[in-house]
């Protein structure tokens, strides 16, 4: 048995480090490290409850609109508001612009290079060498790809601006709705440079990912995981808040369920957190910090639903909702382009490296569409949002979902001051450590039987664990 | 072409409103620049406990791009978010490009330095079988550095610093001197600071040399001036007249805005290739300001001005 840490894992979001054990050319067993902790659940404590919204878009400097918008819908929940139409619609704009930034900047700038061989310069060399598989036609235009990539990412936050206020941390979200109020200049400069992205996606970014799938079919055969998924639905597509784009629901040993926030739990025993504080449901939830807890290995805790590991993610949210993919997608899969295919067509393919890229991908698609009626949904001047008064005590939660998966804020206001906070975020659903009852975390999972035929140059470990988007 | 200081405030700190650096970036300075940076001077990146939020703003520059800055100003050497190579293979490239040149490269930090838990808090990797803790590799790195890049508030102890500080963070500039380390520090504030404060700052110290700084060690070429006394609301506030919601006209102080105690050039570079900005949309936070955020909360409660 050959043991290999991985430290830091690069090309993420946040600090990580994994360690698996090799027998036979396959990994038998695998830890995933969180390796930083700074305490925002306690830092809140104390705090104007609306200075949540800003405090926390902070946890995540690629997804800050995520927990923004997790914020927002926590504090409508304990102060009793609802965003007037505009303001969920501007709402739905700043974050889809997020989103189209995240899942750009995941697929060329964090995970291509797994992939493409990129120039002999530095960021790209060193690098692991060997299973590049692109001809060297296909791999010159991936690389010229990455650099237009990245002007369009950046076109992205431009969009996210015009009605959050600037990027990355976005302004336009606040309690009761969005303060920026949508004229029309600001309606037409959106729909244009939505017009830019939304080409590049359907013409470029779609095309590309299944233009490099077909060059690493075996993949799709790699890294399953724990085969349970979570998603709390977000896009909120009516006043109420009712229906959304992208659906809640769960995926659970094979069953389709509706969502309850009430079965989450925090479970610590792995984790450096006092064990006391193990099995808590976010709104109860404390953290408590004990570095040197013998067993435990990570910053991260582990949160289960109904007991479970569950994935989160682009790949969590297509599968619950379903929707019809791309004409892309039958030329990948050899079908008919007239006829209608949906993303559980892909069947077991869906559960693996390709099937997280993919279901971005088609994912980046279906939100710019949907952003473009949206958009024209706005009616100029009118207000977007309501005045919310800080309740004295109240309790509250918002769910939505990250671009990297399922994001909840718990909130308990107590003197009009914030007297608890929990946050449960996406790569807390994924790179979480074993639980109480030692339930692998679901990249833990995904990466058990993943095959490393070099282990100077353990491509399929980060593979797997960067199809995650941590 | 050599280009003295006071070209280079005209074209990086602009001189009239709503000027970007975007808008007035010269063919001569380019190449200048380009000139100045042969030999790429070694950039290692370091990430503590931060969000990659300023990193991700770097990488909204557009004049120059992104791309040009990487692969024709700087030879970034390590940089967690960007770099090809994964665990051993990046984190051994680290160690031995601060080896190899070290007393010349520039070493950038973002994120956080937390003393607490004996540095268990934000490990940076693993060298020989080891964990090294952030705190140790700053304090190895930042005694061979030319100088330091501090970016974004947490530089000055920023949000993980914030009451009750749980993993006693530490400004850069602390840091440094409770370890006894005599490089020079540039703050870069904001969070996150905007593209062309970081991009400017690297220009000025290949061409210029360290620019000049204020108290609180931030480049006064665009942190010289009050966001209040130069916004484009600031006559409403004269006139008092206060918009007493978001989405009234008026000036935004009544509603929180920090602009009075905020020193930034926000208010004539906009954000995001200045399609909009901070205030325009709904208030200024003070994100800028040593102390932020717990001198600037509440934060949607008028406390200055």
């Amino acid at each position: 048995m050959t043991k290999l840490t991985i430290s830091p894992v690069t090309r993420i979001e946040g600090h990580l480090k994994i360690d698996v054990d090799i027998e036979g050319g396959k990994v038998v067993d695998a830890k995933s490290t969180g390796t930083m902790f700074r305490g925002f659940e306690i830092i809140l404590k104390g705090r104007d409850p609306r200075d949540a919204s800003q405090i926390t878009q902070r946890i995540c400097g690629v997804c800050p609109t995520a927990h923004g918008t997790a914020s927002v819908r926590c504090l409508d929940n304990a102060f009793k508001v609802k965003p007037p139409t505009n303001g969920r619609i501007i709402r739905n704009l700043i974050f889809g612009s997020d989103y189209l930034m995240s899942h750009i900047l995941h697929f060329y700038h964090l995970v291509a290079l797994d992939y493409v061989k990129g120039p002999d310069t530095e960021p790209f060399i060193p690098r692991y060498e060997g299973d590049y598989r692109l001809d060297p036609k296909t791999n010159k235009v991936a690389v010229e790809q990455y650099i237009k990539a990245l002007d369009i990412r950046q076109k992205c936050h431009q969009l996210m601006a015009l009605f959050g206020g600037k990027a990355p941390i976005a302004y336009g979200l606040i309690v009761g709705g969005a303060p920026q109020i949508a004229t029309l200049d600001k309606i037409v400069s959106f729909q244009w440079r939505l017009k830019e992205i939304k080409d590049f996606i359907d013409g470029t970014y779609l095309p590309t990912v299944y233009l490099v799938a077909g060059a690493y079919k075996d993949l799709f055969g790699v890294g399953a995981g724990c085969k349970n998924l979570i998603s709390f639905g977000v896009f909120p597509l009516d006043d109420e808040e009712k229906t959304f784009l992208l659906k809640p629901g769960t995926y659970t040993q094979g069953k389709d369920l509706p969502l309850d926030q009430t079965e989450i739990r925090e479970y610590v025993k792995y984790s450096w957190y006092q064990d006391k504080t193990t099995g808590l449901h976010p709104s109860k939830g404390m953290t408590e910090p004990e570095f040197d807890k013998k067993d435990a290995y990570s910053w991260v805790k582990a949160p289960r639903y109904r007991e479970l590991p569950h994935e989160a993610g682009p790949f969590a949210r297509m599968w619950v909702t379903n929707p019809v993919l791309s004409k892309h997608a039958n030329k990948f899969l050899g079908i008919d382009e007239k006829k209608e295919i949906r993303f559980r067509d892909l069947g077991d393919k869906a559960f693996s490296i390709l099937g997280r890229i993919a279901a971005r991908a088609e994912e980046a698609k279906l939100v710019a569409d949907a952003m473009e009626k949206w958009i024209l949904q706005l009616k100029p001047g009118a207000p977007s949002n309501v005045q919310a008064e800080i309740p004295k005590e109240a309790m509250g939660f918002g769910l939505t979902e990250a671009p990297r998966g399922a994001v909840g804020h718990w909130i308990s206001i107590k003197d009009q001051k914030i007297d608890n906070y929990q946050v449960v975020a996406a790569t807390i659903w994924n790179a979480s450590p074993r639980d109480d009852k030692g339930l692998l975390g679901p990249i833990e999972q995904a990466l058990i039987g993943t095959p490393v035929k070099d282990i100077k140059n353990p491509f399929n470990v980060v593979r797997v664990v960067r199809s995650f988007d941590p | 072409m050599p280009i003295s200081r006071r070209q280079f405030l005209k074209v990086f700190a602009g001189t009239g409103v709503a000027v970007t650096m975007s808008g007035s970036l010269l063919p001569e300075i380019v190449s200048a620049l380009e000139k100045a940076a042969a030999g790429n001077p070694p950039v290692l990146w370091i990430q503590g406990e931060g969000c990659t939020g300023c990193s991700v703003s770097l990488l909204n520059t557009t004049h120059p791009t992104i791309a040009e800055v990487l692969l024709k100003i700087i030879s970034l050497k390590f940089h967690q978010t960007v770099m090809a190579a994964s665990g051993q293979k990046a984190y051994d490239y680290l160690w031995q490009s601060a080896a190899k040149n070290y007393g010349k490269y520039f070493l950038v930090t973002e994120g956080s330095i937390g003393t607490a838990f004996g540095g268990r808090c934000c490990l940076s990797g693993e060298r020989e079988g080891k964990e090294v803790a952030f705190t140790d590799l700053t304090m190895y790195l930042g005694k061979g550095a030319a100088a330091v890049l501090a970016l974004g508030q947490c530089g000055l102890g920023g949000i993980p610093g914030a009451q009750p500080n749980p993993t006693g963070v530490k400004s850069v500039r602390d840091f440094f001197k409770d370890a006894g380390i005599k490089t020079p520090v540039i703050n870069i504030p904001g969070c996150p600071p905007h593209p062309d404060w970081v991009v400017g700052t690297i220009a000025h110290a290949l061409m210029l040399g360290i620019p000049e700084l204020d108290s609180d060690g931030r480049p006064t070429m665009f942190y010289g001036t009050l966001v209040h006394d130069n916004c484009p609301y600031r006559s409403y506030y004269d006139e008092k007249k206060f918009a007493k919601f978001f989405g009234d006209e008026g000036c935004r102080v009544e509603l929180g805005c920090k602009g009075p105690e905020s020193h930034a050039d926000c208010w004539k570079r906009g954000w995001n290739n200045n399609v909009n900005w901070c205030v325009h949309n709904s208030l200024c936070l003070g994100c800028t300001e040593p102390g932020w955020p717990d001198n600037f909360s509440p934060m949607y409660v008028k406390t200055t001005g």
